[in-house]
This record gives structure tokens, C-alpha cells and sequence, in this order.
């Protein structure tokens, strides 16, 4: 069966405004659910980065963890100099949820926002920052909670968008963020190292001390950029924590 | 249209949904002309998400469906599509279908998108999916195509889980995230590195290759 060219782009032209109609109106009509999916998500995964929070998340309707989010966090935004932000580009009120962490990190680091949430809740509390960088393929990031003497972390909610099924999508599990909690970040000189994993999977914990972390089989790539992601971002909230937290009383709900 | 299109038998106006002819389009990808081992399609994504079985089986369930409705739509417009655009018209139906399915997850149950959008790619790109669309649905009729997908998709699923099982047993002594090794009583077992990496894919694929066709007696031409 040979067409003519004639019909050959009036298919391929028709067929293309069909597909793309489909699509937009789908990503159109959609729009607004997705956002709030998204902005759920990124609640959860604030949220999941305490442990008990996390447990308590898995049997929790959507409004059931909005409602709980709205009651144990309180949240600002500071810039890279430690200077806390009221306002936003637009000159509306700055609101820590709304700050893209993903459009932030391809500014310079000096011109980034840094959102910080504060979580209290039945007299345990902690400060949770957001992480944001690169893995094997595309972007990880992840929410970090920090004790109130920003020395050791109490638990880490890792994602990401495009790691390999099995290897580097291992970050999103329980078995890999557990590893993290109470590890510290300070070496025993208290110099800030961060958390590093290690490569290899099934080192003992002896080896291991409170500064690494047991590594990824096969996801040694994806376990650097979480490596470079938690020193680069914990690393960036020192000056916000020097300013607003170590030189304060600790005063966590009051600003 | 493609040389290598296959015009299957003419079917007769009464003839039953199940019958012999139809139920060896399901039945013929399973063993005899499997899309992985036979036909040696869907190799990458046959490495990529084989490492353990939890991912697997969401890949094979992806599969089946994206094959399945790739084939009836291409097969609906069998007729109208021209001979020497079809590939990228069936790439574009193809992502489309798959983009479509993914928009809809992310606004109704994100969860499952979250773990789905990292397989977008690998399915679009299936050679399989691809295969199918040129070998059948373009010379076939809607029910037949559809039942054919389902075929392949299943052969592929077999598979894709049977090396998965060994990758995941042996590499980290895991069956589904479940520490079988454990639980039979070798404790401390070691797991074996090269079965994580997609070298071992190659090496289970290849022991399942050459059990199956010393079986079935199938060579090479």
C-alpha cells in the first residue's frame, strides 16, 4: 500500500495535533490535582523524616496529615547568610512550603533560599532541612531532621526521580533511611563532617562508626551524590544555625 | 507495510473468542517463541529492572498493559496508518499511551507514580512493545492483537521474573524484600556481588536460555 506524500503529512500533521491536544488538555485538566498531590507529598516526606512521624503517616488519610503537619510545623526561610526572609520575590509573604528547592539549586548558591522546619511535638523536637543534588541519572533529595543541638540526626526521608529500580531507587526504603538515625555529624575532633555511606553493603556496624553509614550493592554512584547532596546542604544551613539558633537561647517556636 | 508482517489465517465469521487459533497467540510467547529468550527482545529493560522482584513485577504488569493497548489502537488504525511512517506513528501512540497513564497516576495516586515514573522510559522504549506493533498489530484485527499482546506480555513477565528471583536470592539472599536465606537457615549468607550488578542478569538469562532451548530443541539459524 503506497500513499501519496499528500496523505503522508496530512496523517502525520493530524495525528500530531491529535496526540498533542490529548496530552495538553490532559496535563491541563489535571494540573491542579497533581499540585496537590505534590504538595502533599512533599508534606509527607517533611514530616516522614521523623521515624514515629513516619509509623504514624502509613495508616493516615490526606487530611489527616495536612491537619497533623499544620500542628507540629512551624517553619521560616532564611538566606545563605543566615538572615531570615519575610518576603518574596512578588512581595507577598514568604512561605517555606513554596520554596522550589529544585529552582533554587540551579541559582548560585549565595542567591538560594533555605526553607527550615521546625518540628514540636509531645516535647520532642527537631529541625528538618531540606537537601537537594544530584544521583546516578537525575535529582535526589531529601528532608533531613536535626536534634536541637544540630549534632546528630534523628531521622532522613530520601527520594528521587529517575534511579535505577532495585539500586539507587533503594533510597526511598525504610531499610536504608533507618541507617542514618542517630548517627552523628560532628567527628570526635567536632569538626562538621557530614554523613558519608560507604560502598559495599553489610559492613559491620563496628566499622562503620557514628559517622558512616552501610552502602548500596550496585548503587555506589547514587550513594555519592547523597554523600556530596547531605554535606553540600547541611554544610549551606551553618551560617542560618549560627545566627539564628547556637547564638539564641533555644527558643524554637517563638520567631 | 513491513515484509516481515504476518498475515495470520483469515478467521471464519463464527468463530469462538477462545478458539485454537486464538489461544496460540497467547500461549506461543510463553515457551516456543518467547519475546526475551527466543526472540532476544526487552534485553536492556530485562538487566535494568531485574535486581529484585518488587520492581520486576511492576515493570511486568506495565508491560502487559502498554502491549495490550499499544496493539488494539495500532491495530484500529491498521488501515489508515502510511506504510512509510509507521514507526514513528507507533512510537508516538506508544509514548503517548504511556505519558497518558502516567499523568493520570500522578494526579489520582501518586504513590504508585512516584515508583512508576522511573520504568516511563524503559517501557517506551521496549523493543517488545515496538515489535509487537510492527509483527502483528499492523496486520491484524483488534481482538486478535490484543489477545497477542497479552501473549507477549506474559512471556516477557515469566522471564523477567525468573531472573529477578535468582538476582534477588543470590545477590542479597532476598525473595520480595523477605530474607529467605535467613529464614532456611544460612544466617550469614554471603551475597554475591556480580548478581547485582547487570552482569548477573546476563548470566541468569543466558542459564535460562540454554535450559529452555535444550527443551524445545530450538536453533539458531
Amino acid at each position: 500500500m503506497q500513499q501519496s506524500n499528500r496523505y503522508i503529512i496530512l496523517f502525520s500533521l493530524s495525528l500530531t495535533i491529535v496526540l498533542a491536544l490529548l496530552l495538553a488538555g490532559v496535563s491541563q485538566g489535571l494540573g491542579p490535582l497533581q499540585k496537590k498531590a505534590q504538595d502533599l507529598d512533599t508534606k509527607k516526606q517533611i514530616l516522614g523524616a521523623i521515624p514515629s512521624e513516619k509509623e504514624a503517616l502509613a495508616d493516615m488519610e490526606a487530611e489527616q496529615i495536612l491537619a497533623r503537619y499544620e500542628e507540629v510545623i512551624s517553619s521560616v526561610v532564611s538566606d545563605f547568610q543566615g538572615n531570615l526572609v519575610d518576603t518574596n520575590e512578588k512581595g507577598g509573604p514568604m512561605v517555606a512550603e513554596e520554596v522550589n528547592i529544585e529552582k533554587n539549586y540551579k541559582k548560585s548558591v549565595e542567591d538560594r533560599m533555605f526553607p527550615v522546619f521546625k518540628y514540636n511535638a509531645n516535647g520532642q523536637e527537631a529541625y528538618i532541612i531540606p537537601t537537594f543534588g544530584a544521583g546516578l541519572w537525575d535529582a535526589i533529595w531529601g528532608f533531613v531532621a536535626l536534634t536541637p543541638d544540630l549534632k546528630s540526626v534523628i531521622g532522613i526521608s530520601l527520594d528521587h526521580k529517575g534511579e535505577t529500580p532495585g539500586l539507587g531507587a533503594r533510597i526511598t526504603t525504610d531499610e536504608i533511611q533507618a541507617r542514618y538515625q542517630q548517627k552523628d555529624l560532628y567527628d570526635t575532633n567536632g569538626e562538621f563532617v557530614s554523613i558519608s555511606m560507604v560502598k559495599g553493603e553489610k559492613t559491620p556496624e563496628s566499622m562503620l562508626g557514628p559517622n558512616k553509614v552501610d552502602g548500596m550493592a550496585g548503587a555506589t554512584l547514587t550513594a555519592n551524590g547523597v554523600n556530596d547532596m547531605l554535606l553540600n546542604y547541611i554544610g549551606y544551613y551553618q551560617k542560618y544555625f549560627d545566627k539564628q539558633v547556637r547564638g539564641k537561647a533555644l527558643t524554637m517556636n517563638n520567631q | 507495510m513491513s515484509t516481515e508482517t504476518i498475515e495470520a489465517p483469515v478467521a471464519k465469521e463464527s468463530e469462538s473468542l477462545l478458539s485454537k487459533r486464538r489461544k496460540k497467540f497467547v500461549t506461543d510467547p510463553l515457551n516456543d517463541d518467547n519475546p526475551v529468550t527466543v526472540q532476544v527482545l526487552g534485553i536492556c529493560s530485562a538487566l535494568a529492572v531485574t535486581t529484585q522482584m518488587k520492581p520486576t513485577m511492576v515493570m511486568a504488569m506495565s508491560v502487559i498493559f502498554v502491549l495490550i493497548f499499544s496493539n488494539l489502537i495500532i491495530s484500529l488504525m491498521r488501515n489508515a496508518i502510511p506504510g512509510r511512517v509507521r514507526i514513528i506513528v507507533q512510537l508516538a501512540v506508544v509514548a503517548t499511551l504511556v505519558t497518558l497513564v502516567n499523568e493520570v497516576l500522578k494526579a489520582y495516586a501518586f504513590d504508585i507514580y512516584k515508583q512508576l515514573s522511573v520504568f516511563i522510559g524503559l517501557i517506551i522504549t521496549n523493543c517488545i512493545v515496538m515489535g509487537r506493533l510492527e509483527a502483528f498489530a499492523l496486520g491484524n484485527k483488534p481482538y486478535d492483537s490484543v489477545l497477542d499482546g497479552l501473549g507477549s506480555g506474559l512471556g516477557y513477565s515469566w522471564i523477567i521474573l525468573a531472573v529477578a528471583f535468582f538476582r534477588e536470592l543470590w545477590g542479597s539472599g532476598k525473595v520480595f524484600g523477605y530474607d529467605l536465606m535467613g529464614a532456611i537457615g544460612f544466617e550469614n549468607f554471603a551475597a554475591n556481588g556480580l548478581m547485582v550488578s547487570p552482569v548477573g542478569a546476563f548470566i541468569v538469562l543466558g542459564f535460562i536460555i540454554w535450559v529452555q532451548r535444550s527443551k524445545t530443541g530450538y536453533v539458531e539459524h
